[in-house]
């Protein structure tokens, strides 16, 4: 039997769900090695596969309806049945997972694998449930999967137990049923007024609605809104976010770097399909919220990251400023804003997302109080100071003291470089773009003002990045007294993985902002994934065509 | 009908909402309990409201689609009641967790001082 090509397209879900299924069956303490091949077999296959995908999003062409990849569930007809839709959005969120999830798994084998059962099943399961709300192309759909990811993240998030994990872990579940009640509400709401699930066929129909419907549908829009921004932690929504993610344990934090990227996922699709240019007169509907709500939220972020005491809670709020950053952006974007600044917006993301989960792995081995892990591995500290240029102006610092404190610090240097957004690593050339293509915007629907205090905020939240880990990095490198911390190699070496991406998508950048510049381009144009989506060929009327 | 189901699910939202912000975290699962009744009869009902009308069409041949209910709203309900009662079980056993592990039921594991 021959599988076509196009059913590539549902690996990114098959696979962790057949991987996590499988690994239940070696629940035996004595099957760990079994378990072990079948987490890390997944997660390379999900890499290999998405960077395919990846590949085919990047060829296809940007004109209207330019032939993205579909999956139709059943051969049924597009807003009829379940489709799956790969453009270029999803595609790079997909190869983000893929990426994230792979030094997470490395670290947890230093030993948080065995802190609890079923870490590596929970694990496969989040990372369907981040893929399908990436892939599909319907809104209840994209609840289902929601629920996927939730409900293994509630697990990741318990993993390790312990009376504070359990603590944040109440409210952090306590709010996001609720928010997954606001967004069952939402979507029923624009069902009833617009007969739809299918995105796609939604934001056709939203430029021909009756102007008494219109409310209601905007009404629904907004209820769905806000279950998004509970998970993308927009500012009055965030209060569970720094501890949750501060009580989560180490490698879970790592990937739950992306959960709040889901949110702002789902609130860039929907919002630049439903309410972006060709709209009718529902064009722009929440850019309004979304600017207030990202600066307020970077704001909140900055006082967060500046009144911590803990590397963990710094974290959180650094996760906050990332998200919030990211949210300002997009509600520019819908505010006429430009495309470049989207496709600056989008590399932000993926740097930030990047750099955050590289911290959160950072803070346990910076946090010991001293070395009673065994010895380092085989992996030597110099090997990755040669793989790692950015830092040179560091090296310096790193030879006087011993290896693995000088490894530490490089990362750690790294994470700070590029969550400040200071040069020369990723994260200036992402907010370095973003300011550029708002400055360079001429249609913007807003005061002018708006627009100068995202771009003061955006400078304001780098300064308060820089002080705030500056402030934890000489405590912990250069305060210290007595024999230095030890560190394993496979502790350092994930967050290295990672940092060293971050400094490839720098020597890269010009391949990277064009890709973002193209896929910010086809969100502008809603008519590039919708056409595409309802005329999508079902496999079943193709072979009368050949005939 | 509709007063009364918009009455029903008025009033199953609001004591939801009520005995959500309460302290103890039983009552905060009675209230998500009551939301997500709520909620369900609430997509229930954006099907709109028939009575003696079938969801399931017969195969084949002209059908009246005004003979019959929207089918979509009750599928929906039915994925919507089992994710909901699934993440609400889960969530009793981490509310047993931590009423173990702090010795009290008050939603902050810890009562707040007078």
């Amino acid at each position: 039997m021959t599988v076509s090509p196009e059913h590539l397209l549902i690996a990114p879900i098959l696979i962790p769900f057949f991987a996590g299924a499988l690994m239940l069956l070696y629940g035996d303490e004595r099957q760990r090695k079994a378990r072990l091949v079948l987490s890390f077999g997944s997660a390379v296959a999900l890499l290999l596969v998405a960077w395919e995908l990846l590949a085919r999003a990047t060829q296809s062409p940007l004109a209207e309806g330019g032939a993205m990849g579909f999956y139709l569930l059943g051969d049924w007809a597009a807003p009829f049945g379940i489709v799956l839709v790969l453009d270029r959005l999803s595609a790079m969120m997909l190869v983000l997972v893929a990426v994230l999830a792979i030094p997470a798994l490395v670290y947890s084998l230093a030993g948080w694998q065995r802190q609890g059962q079923h870490f590596h099943a929970l694990f496969q399961f989040l990372l369907m449930g981040l893929n399908g709300a990436f892939l599909t192309g319907d809104l209840f759909n994209l609840f289902v999967f929601f629920e996927v990811l939730l409900a293994a993240s509630y697990g990741l998030l318990l993993h390790g137990s312990g009376a504070f994990r359990v603590r944040a872990g109440l409210h952090y579940i306590a709010v996001n049923l609720t928010a997954s009640l606001m967004f069952l509400i939402g979507v029923s709401l624009i069902y009833g007024v617009t007969g739809t699930l299918n995105m796609a066929h939604l934001a056709g129909l939203i430029p021909t609605l009756p102007d008494a419907e219109r409310p209601l549908l905007h009404a629904g829009a907004a209820i769905l809104g806000l279950a998004f921004l509970v998970k993308a932690g927009m500012w009055p929504l965030s209060f569970w976010l720094p501890s949750a993610y501060m009580a989560a344990s180490p490698p879970v934090a790592a990937i739950f770097a992306i959960l709040t990227k889901v949110g702002v996922y789902a609130a860039l699709r929907l919002s630049m399909l439903m309410f972006g240019p060709g709209a009718g007169p529902s064009v722009g509907m929440g850019a309004e919220v979304l600017m207030v709500g990202g600066m307020l939220t970077v704001f909140f972020g900055m006082l967060g990251v500046l009144g911590s005491q803990g590397l963990g809670r710094m974290a959180g709020h650094l996760v906050l400023i990332s998200s919030g950053t990211v949210l300002g952006v997009i509600g520019f974007a819908l505010a006429d804003g430009g495309s470049a600044m989207l496709a600056g917006g989008l590399y932000y993301l993926v740097v930030s997302t990047l750099a955050s989960s590289a911290l959160f792995l950072l803070i346990e081995p910076m946090s010991r109080e001293d070395g009673d892990i065994a010895a380092m591995l085989a992996l030597t500290a110099d090997a990755y100071g040669i793989e790692d240029p950015p830092e040179d102006e560091d090296a310096g610092v790193g030879l006087a003291i011993p290896g693995s404190l000088a490894m530490l610090s490089l990362c750690f240097g790294g994470c700070l470089l590029v969550l400040a957004g200071l040069p020369p690593l990723a994260g200036f050339v992402g907010k370095f773009a973003i300011l550029s293509g708002l400055l360079a915007g001429t249609g913007l629907a807003v005061p002018w003002g708006w627009a100068w205090t995202f771009m003061a905020l955006l400078l304001a939240s780098g300064l308060a990045t820089l002080i705030g880990l500056v402030r934890v990095g000489v405590q912990v490198f250069w305060t210290t007294e007595g024999a230095p911390q030890k560190v394993w190699a496979l502790e350092v070496g994930p967050p290295a993985g990672l940092l060293i991406l971050a400094a490839v998508m720098t020597i890269e950048a010009d391949d990277i902002m064009r890709y973002m510049e193209a896929t910010s381009h086809a969100l502008h144009t809603p008519p590039v994934y919708t056409t595409g989506v309802n005329l999508a060929p079902r496999i079943s009327d193709q072979p009368e065509e050949a005939e | 009908m509709e007063i009364v189901l918009s009455a029903a699910i008025g009033i199953l939202a609001a004591s939801g909402a009520w005995l959500l912000m309460r302290p103890r975290t039983f009552q905060v699962i009675v209230g998500l309990c009551l939301l997500s009744y709520a909620v369900n009869l609430f997509i229930f009902a954006m099907g709109r409201l028939t009575v003696g009308a079938p969801a399931i069409m017969p195969k084949g041949g002209f059908v009246n689609p005004d003979a019959y209910a929207d089918p979509i709203p009750q599928a929906l309900v039915l994925t919507a009641i089992v994710i909901s009662f699934a993440t609400t079980a889960l969530f009793l056993v981490v509310m047993i967790a931590s009423r173990g592990f702090s010795g009290t039921d008050h939603v902050d594991g810890q009562e707040r001082n007078l």
